[in-house]
């Protein structure tokens, strides 16, 4: 009974990390953006645009996997620059920039990816971490996964370092909640807030380059399915936390695996609500571990969605 | 040390270039700073020498802070030159104003809330980052000039005058040779400004150069050995303050004499207008502060004030007063109704009127005309509304009687609240209130960043009203103003109020030492 209760356990957290991954990515890159104030809601179509120029570099390049990553990075930070320079440079309303960047990202993908919808790429094959790997239970889940999966881990451990205990991530923090305060003591405020921008765009094209050259190893038109909006929601309902934020994506991952399995079971649900199932888990978990308002008033870059103009 | 004459600096500037002996360390020749249609600083020149505390006097609007700034490289001047040291410089950016020993503290402290004392000034350095190294460093600095400090305390939480330290700690750990303070006092108590002009002078005795601005005459006249006025983006003067009067410095900086408010005796009934009973509140703020068991009784004419530093608890008085926060219902009582259960509007109806601290945004929507203004509140008259619809014409006849009455200075009625002037808008919302016959006054800050006419009018116009039987209460920052107008005065602290006494029976130490958050039977 034990074993066959592992039997199935293990391939669920196996997949859980593949299905956290792209969030884990999105989601630190919008969490770097919005702690300096800014506020991207155009995850979604920085991750459509990335996904595609990751999945065309990967096809010309017979599923070169770095080449595809790089495409995907390079391409969501080209699709965050419009953004910066309407929100940063000219001062525009940040949702509403954010929403026309989803939509464009959206349009713009499937036109490039009307070309590539019949290819299909052979996959990244996991890389088992020698004597880790053999640990029961937590080798085969955390230290048999694909390079991508280990490149989160680090890029997590890198962006908590930085935020944290770094003068850069001081300066971002500080930027964020008070861009005025650090004008006044001689912080360029909006080159560092363009620095943000382009970061969590190169994330999110990273994310979606994930999800089409690894994930699901094709291309499908608005394959991302609203992960790019999860990404943003798990930043705020993770209290801007990194932490956090990997607990939100790993759940979000687990629940879409396990309602994927209980689908195969036949349970008598119907498959819409399992579908929705996990983005309506996250949430609630998230929500009732942030409930903390003073917590919330710390960790809450204060000039969020507030654009910064230097002047006199 | 001794002050100098101007001439002399004068002098010495022209000689800096061949001779050795002292040349001043900061010395401005002809600044000029043009904005879209103000002349912010005209032909402004100053030196000050090294050890020197130098005053920059003037009213809110005389081009201090746009000086300063320029000094500081946030603003850039059209016109004139920077010599630092005996040499001609351009301070291109407040880093490279750093880098030459320039150190500044804001009027509106420029920290980060969230981030601890180190981070905050580990921010403003340009020392390898080593956050625990620093905080050591911040403890005996802080220690050395009388500022303690936490250093491991987040900003949030300290004091006012704490977060003034923190800035001044700030500037002291760059080693500067001049410090810019503007307007360093106007949140500190008496005791805690008593402290800040020992630390000053220490700081002058080791050489540092003190750019001091400021419109309190007698703290220049105590602390400055030399001053420069201004009015009007220009230069008025020069004077060594311990040889001026308040008088004839008051002169020299609004171009006539200082007014004085006439309080005459109230001679109508003393019924109760407004009354606070035993009220606590939790704030809604997370970081606020929570109102502990206040009670007060204003009378029909009389003026209340109540003093205090912001951020203890006047922000969620104001909101159970004016009603935005109901509480218990015999909490507040109006004209001896109960009225704490009622919202902001109810209770203008039992005439209850209100002039929030913030101007732009509370007390008037900046985009819309004064007309439209007037009607947010005024509605509630006879004749404004028909079958609740309107009268566009009976509000612009109440907004031109109240531009009229108040002497308020505007393109008249159709005129948007943000195109006035501190001073205009504030004499606006006022007398806006006072149109509409009120039972009880309650006013924050009413005089903040107003110029002197406009301050006395106002305090003026207070002290009137209350005369004609209403109970007037004023929340403010500043000590002078609540002595000029109250008749009885109380002290908001921590979230709990001190009885009120009698103006006659208290002075500014006393009132100061409850501020700080002492008991009244210490200071006995």
């Amino acid at each position: 009974m034990i074993e066959s209760f592992f039997v199935h356990l293990i391939p669920i957290l196996i997949g859980t990390l593949g299905a956290a991954t792209p969030l884990v990515f999105a989601g630190l890159g919008e969490l770097v953006t919005e702690k300096t104030g800014v506020i991207n809601l155009g995850v979604e179509g920085m991750m459509l645009i990335g996904a595609v120029a990751a999945f065309a570099a990967a096809v010309a390049t017979e599923g070169n996997l770095a080449v595809g990553l790089m495409a995907g990075a390079l391409a969501g930070a080209l699709a965050s620059l419009p953004f910066g320079i309407l929100t940063l440079s000219l001062g525009a309303n940040q949702a509403a920039s954010g929403l026309a960047l989803t939509i464009f990202g959206l349009g713009l993908s499937a036109f490039i990816g009307q070309g590539f919808v019949s290819y299909s790429l052979s996959g990244v094959k996991p890389i088992a971490i020698p004597l880790l790997s053999k640990i029961p239970l937590l080798g085969p889940v955390l230290f048999n996964q694909d390079i991508v999966v280990y490149l989160s881990f680090v890029t997590f451990g890198l962006v908590a370092w930085v935020l944290a205990k770094t003068r850069l991530g001081l300066v971002l923090r500080a930027v964020g909640e008070s861009p005025e305060a650090a004008h006044s003591i001689g912080y360029p405020v909006t080159a560092i807030r363009y620095g943000a921008v382009l970061f969590g765009g190169a994330m999110a094209g990273i994310a979606g380059a994930y999800l089409s050259v690894v994930y699901t190893p094709l291309w499908v038109q608005n394959m991302t399915a609203g992960r790019g909006w999860i990404a943003v929601a798990l930043v705020v309902f993770a209290t801007w936390k990194p932490a956090r934020l990997m607990l939100g994506a790993y759940l979000f991952g687990g629940v879409t695996i396990l309602q994927l399995h209980a689908q195969g079971f036949g349970v008598a649900i119907p498959s819409q609500l399992l579908s929705a199932l996990p983005y309506i888990a996250t949430i609630v978990v998230l929500v009732l571990i942030s409930r903390d308002r003073k917590l919330l008033q710390l960790n809450l870059p204060a000039s969020l969605g507030k654009p910064f103009i230097a002047g006199g | 040390m001794t002050p100098m004459t101007n001439d002399s600096l004068a002098e010495l500037a022209g000689k800096a270039a061949s001779q050795t002996p002292v040349e001043p360390r900061l010395s401005l020749q002809h600044i000029t700073k043009r904005y879209p249609g103000v002349v912010a600083n005209d032909d402004v020149s100053l030196s000050v020498m090294p050890g020197e505390i130098h005053a920059v006097l003037g009213e809110n609007g005389a081009g201090k802070s746009t000086l300063m700034k320029i000094i500081y490289g946030t603003v850039q001047a059209d016109g004139g030159q920077l010599m630092w040291n005996g040499r001609e410089t351009v301070v291109a950016n407040p880093a490279a104003a750093r880098a030459l020993g320039i150190g500044m503290v804001f009027q509106h402290f420029s920290l980060f809330e969230t981030l601890t004392v180190t981070e905050n000034i580990a921010l403003a350095l340009d020392a390898p980052f080593d956050l625990k190294a620093l905080a050591v460093r911040v403890k005996s600095v802080s220690e050395k000039y009388g500022l303690p400090l936490d250093p491991y305390r987040l900003v949030h939480s300290l004091s006012v005058g704490e977060r003034q330290r923190v800035e001044i700690v700030r500037c002291l750990l760059q080693d500067p040779q001049l410090l810019i303070l503007d307007e360093p006092t106007s949140v500190l108590t008496p005791q805690a400004v008593r402290k800040l002009f020992e630390t000053l002078r220490q700081l002058a005795s080791e050489g540092v150069s003190i750019l001091y601005i400021s419109h309190k005459l007698h703290e220049i006249k105590d602390l400055c050995d030399s001053a420069t006025v201004m009015r009007g983006g220009r230069v008025t003067g020069h004077a060594n303050p311990k040889q001026e009067t308040t008088g004839s410095l008051a002169r020299m900086m609004i171009g006539r004499d200082l007014p004085v408010c006439q309080s005459p005796d109230y001679t109508g009934n003393n019924n109760c207008a407004l009354e606070v009973r035993n009220l606590s509140a939790t704030s809604i703020d997370p970081f606020g502060v929570s109102l502990q068991d206040i009670s007060l009784r204003v009378q029909r004419g009389e003026v209340v004030g109540i003093a205090g530093i912001s951020g203890n608890g006047q922000a969620e008085l104001l909101a159970v007063l004016s009603g935005e926060q109901t509480v218990g219902n015999d909490a507040v009582l109006l004209d001896d109704v109960p009225v704490g259960k009622l919202d902001a509007g109810q209770r203008r109806d039992l005439g209850l009127a209100f002039v929030p601290e913030e101007r732009l945004g509370r007390g008037a929507v900046p985009a819309m005309s004064l007309a439209n203004n007037a009607m947010l509140t005024a509605h509630r008259q006879a004749g404004m509304k028909h079958y609740g619809l309107l009268n566009y014409a009976a509000t612009r006849e109440f907004a031109k009687r109240c531009i009229e009455r108040f002497d308020v200075r505007c393109n008249g009625a159709q005129s948007a609240a943000r195109s006035l002037s501190g001073g205009n808008l504030q004499k606006f919302i006022v007398g806006r209130e006072i149109m509409q016959s009120p039972k009880a006054m309650i006013v924050a800050q009413p005089t903040w960043g107003v110029d002197v006419g406009a301050s006395a009018f106002l305090r003026q116009t207070l002290i009137d009203l209350s005369r004609s039987g209403v109970g007037v209460l004023v929340i403010s920052e500043e000590l002078d103003e609540l002595f000029e107008i109250c008749d009885r005065i109380a002290v908001l602290s921590e979230g709990k109020l001190s009885p009120a006494m009698p103006k006659e029976q208290t002075n500014a130490e006393s009132i100061g030492l409850l501020m700080a958050g002492k008991a009244e039977k210490e200071v006995a």
